[in-house]
């Protein structure tokens, strides 16, 4: 049973913390329509979030809820990926980040639906439509700023190099995913095979042997975490059980 | 009013009454989110299911039903979510298409999810027209405009 809380847990930070990180963009979209679009695959990611965290205060069983799972947890008990943590940097960065992690969700979900557990198998059935989606958009700009002017075609560049070191530990499981969760090693193909496509349409290199960092889905973050949960927590640990 | 003594499709008509607070013009029986309604002995509980995960207007939605359910003497209302079989525009009724067309918002089309250019323009009927953004006030729409007619407009995803 507990690895698959930890595991829909896992489900449920990723979501959480790659939608909150684009929230930032709220109000500073390079312009009105990809403000809302990027607003609005946080909404679909945090929604996301709320089902899978439902379902883990369900399955704990406890006095726990959705809300004391968000923001009630600190930094070593949150099991996201390193990559959705990363800083939004400049439009290139944040692009490429949604573009190479709904490249893995999409991957993911698909398999997901088809797991022995019914509620995950169902929530990953309904988000793969929005993933769908998300994987769209993202594809669609990777290519315009890859295939677009100088200045935007060296800034995804720095996107790559900045990035690419936390896409390995998508595909290594740790024991929770094992036990409960999709075998995501076989996940990889598909996934750096729509990410060539995708980077080659773009006139962008794929990196080849690069260290790959890792920890994330055991609690060990880069220093970004810790300032993204002091943000995100802060009304509920200052005031707790508040609401509006 | 006893639960059990009451006719589903009259309960059916009630629901007809709440709208989509995003899309006013459309009940949540067009929306086709109300999957099932059950009368147990003093209690009408009411399964809903959300259009996209993160639609914020399902809290208000629920509370709206047991509003309105209260308000027509129901005491014990529940209303529970449920997020299988998936929700798809295949659920929304023919008469909320033609709702959200005359409301100004073109409705879901099967052939294609979201195509670049087609969508007919539901001021002026013409096809000349072209996708500005593929996301757009809400998770269920997305922005057009009209190269005849100028206008600008949503287009409820196909989903």
């Amino acid at each position: 049973m507990s690895n698959l809380i930890n595991y829909t847990l896992h489900l449920a930070d990723n979501a959480l913390i790659l939608g909150q990180r684009n929230t930032e963009w709220c109000g500073h979209g390079p312009i009105l329509e990809q403000d809302i679009a990027i607003t609005n695959i946080s909404l679909d990611l945090v929604g996301q979030a709320r089902s899978f965290y439902q379902y883990a205060a369900q399955l704990k069983a406890d006095d726990s809820t959705e809300d004391m799972l968000a923001y009630f947890r600190t930094e070593r008990d949150f099991k996201n990926c390193l990559l959705v943590e990363q800083p939004n940097g400049d439009w290139a960065q944040t692009i490429l980040r949604q573009f190479l992690f709904s490249s893995y969700q999409y991957f993911l979900y698909q398999e997901l639906q088809k797991n022995s557990d019914e509620t995950l198998a169902a929530i990953a059935e309904k988000s793969l439509k929005e993933v769908s989606y998300h994987l769209r958009w993202s594809s669609e700009w990777v290519i315009r700023l890859g295939d677009g002017t100088d200045e935007s075609h060296s800034r995804i560049l720095k996107a790559i190099d900045e990035l690419w070191r936390y896409t390995g530990e998508l595909f290594i499981p740790v024991p929770y995913e094992k036990e409960a969760g999709v075998d995501v090693s076989l996940l990889k193909n598909d996934w750096s095979e729509k990410v060539k496509a995708v980077l080659t349409e773009a006139t962008l290199p794929v990196p080849e042997n690069i260290f790959m960092q890792t920890g994330g889905k055991t609690g060990t973050h880069t220093e970004h975490l810790g300032y993204i949960l002091t943000e995100l927590q802060y009304v509920q640990r200052a005031y707790p059980g508040c609401e509006w | 009013m006893k639960a059990s003594t009451i006719d589903k499709k009259v309960l059916y008509a009630y629901l007809e009454e709440i709208k989509d607070p995003e899309v006013p013009v459309l009940s949540i029986i067009d929306l086709g989110i109300v999957r099932d309604i059950k009368m147990n002995d003093d209690e009408l509980e009411v399964i809903i299911t959300s259009t996209y995960t993160g639609c914020p207007a399902m809290d208000m939605i629920a509370t709206a039903i047991r509003v309105e359910l209260n308000t027509l003497g129901f005491k014990k209302v529940k209303v529970t979510q449920t997020i299988s079989p998936a929700w798809t525009t295949d659920w929304m009724s023919e008469e909320g298409k033609r709702k959200l067309q005359e409301y100004g918002i073109a409705p879901p089309d099967k052939r294609f999810a979201i195509p670049k250019d087609g969508v007919e323009c539901p001021l002026c009927h013409s096809s000349n027209t072209r996708l500005v953004s593929e996301f757009g006030s809400t998770a269920c729409k997305a922005l057009y405009q009209c190269n005849d007619c100028k206008e600008p407009f949503d287009y409820f995803k196909c989903h």
